[in-house]
């Protein structure tokens, strides 16, 4: 043993430290979490790699998603936004999704995992309410306790989500630490999690977090990226020229970028919020303007001041009120595979309208983000070039919320 | 005591356990978040803390998002943080405090990454012993793992309840100072009632390593110091020092004492 008489010495160890945590994007993602969660993450690595490999496993999680989610979720072409954009706009429904949002791809993936791993209590964070709505839908499904932790601010944005996660029989815990949105309802489900991993699952919401849930998340939305381009396959004969979806976290944007990450010649677009703009310190654009850093368990892009402090995000949408991103995003940027834009709220408030009027459909004001970057962009594209829109969720949560701040008049 | 105090510069935590060792006496580790209530309550604080027979002082660099943290040390890291309170600032304060014990510099990763690559540096040059990097188990990064394990700092490693035993060894051998032993699952705060029982995990320590093994996690009153300091070579305590010290530096000192007292008799 080395150091057995000097104790100072024996960090200068020569044995290499073996690198526990390969899950890395380029230099992003990684482990970086309390010891005692250690275990919990190998446990779940281990899980997930023989799960995927178990046909029951995936049988039972491809019914799930036909049967009670609701997939193949629709295509929809989108005549009247594509006459006003002049390219042709396809739209992947995941609004029609049960629940109404992407969020449940992950929560029944993550659910069923839970349960193979013999844990039958499941810790939630939630922004805008969807995830948690899904966390707590599917624990309600398999019989599992559901405790949900989401900021003071969040509950007052989303209170009819708060209701319908207690209909459900989830347990909401409001948070009142730091900024009570979404950063502070992670740390406080990390909390969570260091007491009671022992028989605790976290079904984490996004593409965040230590690794392996970066790629677990990733690979259970990634429905979304396989499905979306078999139906343009099918309905267009090619892929489209741009994918665009809104990233707070990614989700979303991971799912549907995933499936065409090897198809070249397909432009891959996230869009961050912009707040009240990018020079205003009030926004969640972190690969846009912020640097990399160390939050929540991983290493990704961070709105942090030059001290290493988390900077408070801004954006009227609460499921993009994050100052991190996935780490796979970070490097898809780095890599200069996928680009990074940004949208106001003002211009996603128009885009909230304009996709209602146009199409008679209303986005969750995060998927308003994604229609707003190529409304913001018309006339750029030639009118045979098609788009891929991700609508990451319905804006039925979001109408209260807006209808007090007279977008109509 | 009086062979530590005639020391002026701050002196290793291996001299200190040696010490300890040769009286047969267990290590008192007092955690304080810097610049909670006030920077210059933390100044007194870390001297009464010296006076009141603290073998080694943790001295907390506070961060935005404290995970591992329970209210009390996450509501310190706000206000210290409202106070204007960094990395730099911390080691400042440590300058004016002057103390001879060793101390170690407990932070998060994300403001060690942002003070730069000479941080280690500028800690060691203020008379810091070692450091504590909550966020960093073994092998979550081996490059950086390695920049702290040069910096010529002890790097004291953290072992939980869950920890495997084959993780064991590999965590002792990658750390120095000595070993911190979480006694019990979940964030720092205090707990009523007898702390769990480590014998067994101290026991396993004992077998892979001669670091010096200390318990912290829930431990606030003298009985319960008392107690974990027969099954180890020294306690930490946190946030009950914390919570007094937001009521008086005084009520922090006097806390320390009693616990030394307790531990001692």
């Amino acid at each position: 043993m080395a150091g057995k008489k000097d104790a100072t010495a024996v960090a200068n160890s020569q044995q290499p430290i073996a690198n526990s945590s390969p899950d890395r994007f380029g230099e992003f993602g990684g482990r970086y979490v309390p010891e005692t969660l250690i275990p919990a993450l190998d446990q779940l690595t281990a899980a997930y790699a023989e799960a995927m490999e178990d046909p029951s496993f995936t049988s039972e999680l491809d019914e799930m998603l036909r049967d009670y989610v609701g997939r193949p979720s629709p295509l929809t072409f989108a005549p009247r936004l594509s006459e006003h954009v002049g390219a042709r706009v396809f739209l992947k429904r995941e609004d029609l999704n049960h629940t109404g949002a992407h969020k449940i791809n992950n929560a029944v993936g993550q659910a069923l995992l839970a349960r193979r791993m013999g844990k039958r209590r499941i810790i939630a964070e939630t922004g805008a309410g969807q995830h948690g709505v899904a966390t707590a839908t599917v624990c309600a499904r398999f019989g599992l306790e559901c405790v949900v932790y989401m900021g003071e601010e969040d509950m007052r944005r989303q209170e009819l989500n708060v209701f319908r996660m207690r209909l459900l029989g989830a347990t909401v815990v409001p948070v009142s630490s730091g900024t009570r949105t979404l950063k502070d309802a992670t740390s406080e489900a990390i909390r969570d999690w260091v007491g009671s991993v022992n028989d605790s699952h976290y079904i984490i919401g996004s593409v965040v977090g230590p690794a392996p849930y970066p790629r677990i998340v990733r690979d259970l939305q990634s429905v979304i990226g396989r499905e979306a381009r078999a139906q343009m396959l099918e309905r267009t004969g090619g892929l489209p020229k741009v994918v665009v979806a809104c990233v707070g976290g990614g989700s979303n944007a991971m799912g549907i970028f995933h499936a065409f990450v090897d198809d070249v010649g397909v432009e891959l677009v996230g869009v961050e919020a912009a707040g009240r703009g990018l020079d205003s310190m009030e926004h969640s654009a972190s690969l846009a303007r912020g640097s990399p850093g160390v939050l929540h368990g991983s290493l990704s892009y961070l709105l942090q001041d030059e001290h290493g402090q988390v900077r408070p995000a801004h954006s009227v949408s609460a499921g993009l009120d994050y100052p991190g991103v996935g780490p796979e995003h970070a490097y898809l940027m780095e890599i200069h595979r996928a680009t990074y834009v940004s949208i106001s709220d003002s211009e996603a408030l128009r885009a909230f309208a304009l996709l209602s009027r146009l199409e008679g459909i209303i986005p969750a004001l995060e998927s308003a983000h994604a229609v707003a970057w190529i409304a913001e962009n018309r006339g750029r594209w030639s009118d045979s070039d098609s788009l891929l829109v991700c609508i990451s969720g319905r804006g039925d949560k979001d109408v209260a919320q807006v209808s007090d701040m007279d977008l109509l008049s | 005591m009086e062979s530590a105090s005639e020391i002026i510069s701050s002196e290793s935590i291996a001299r200190r356990f040696e010490a300890l060792r040769a009286e047969s006496r267990r290590a008192l580790v007092c955690y304080v978040t810097a610049g909670h209530p006030s920077p210059s309550a933390t100044v007194e604080l870390l001297q009464g803390l010296e006076g009141a027979g603290a073998d080694v002082i943790e001295l907390g660099v506070p961060f935005s998002d404290p995970v591992a943290d329970g209210p009390v040390i996450q509501a310190s890291s706000a206000a210290a943080l409202a106070n204007g309170v960094t990395l730099d600032s911390s080691l400042e304060l440590l300058g004016r405090a002057g103390v001879s014990v060793p101390v170690v510099l407990f932070t998060y990763l994300n403001p060690l990454l942002a003070a730069g690559p000479d941080a280690l540096g500028r800690a060691a040059a203020a008379g810091i012993a070692g450091i504590l990097v909550t966020d960093l188990p073994l092998g979550a990064d081996p490059a950086r793992e390695a920049w702290l394990a040069r910096s010529g700092l002890d790097f004291i490693r953290l072992v939980a309840p869950t920890t495997p035993d084959d993780r064991l060894a590999g965590i002792c051998e990658h750390g120095s100072g000595f070993v911190y032993l979480i006694s019990r699952m979940g964030v720092t705060g205090t707990r009523d009632g007898a702390p769990a029982d480590v014998g067994p995990m101290v026991r396993k320590l004992r077998s892979v390593t001669d670091l010096p093994v200390c318990v912290g996690f829930g431990i606030s009153t003298p009985a319960q110091a008392r107690a974990v300091s027969k099954m180890a070579d020294g306690v930490v305590v946190g946030s009950a020092i914390v919570q007094a010290a937001g009521d008086s530096v005084e009520a922090a000192v006097n806390l320390v004492r009693s616990m030394r007292e307790a531990m001692d008799g």
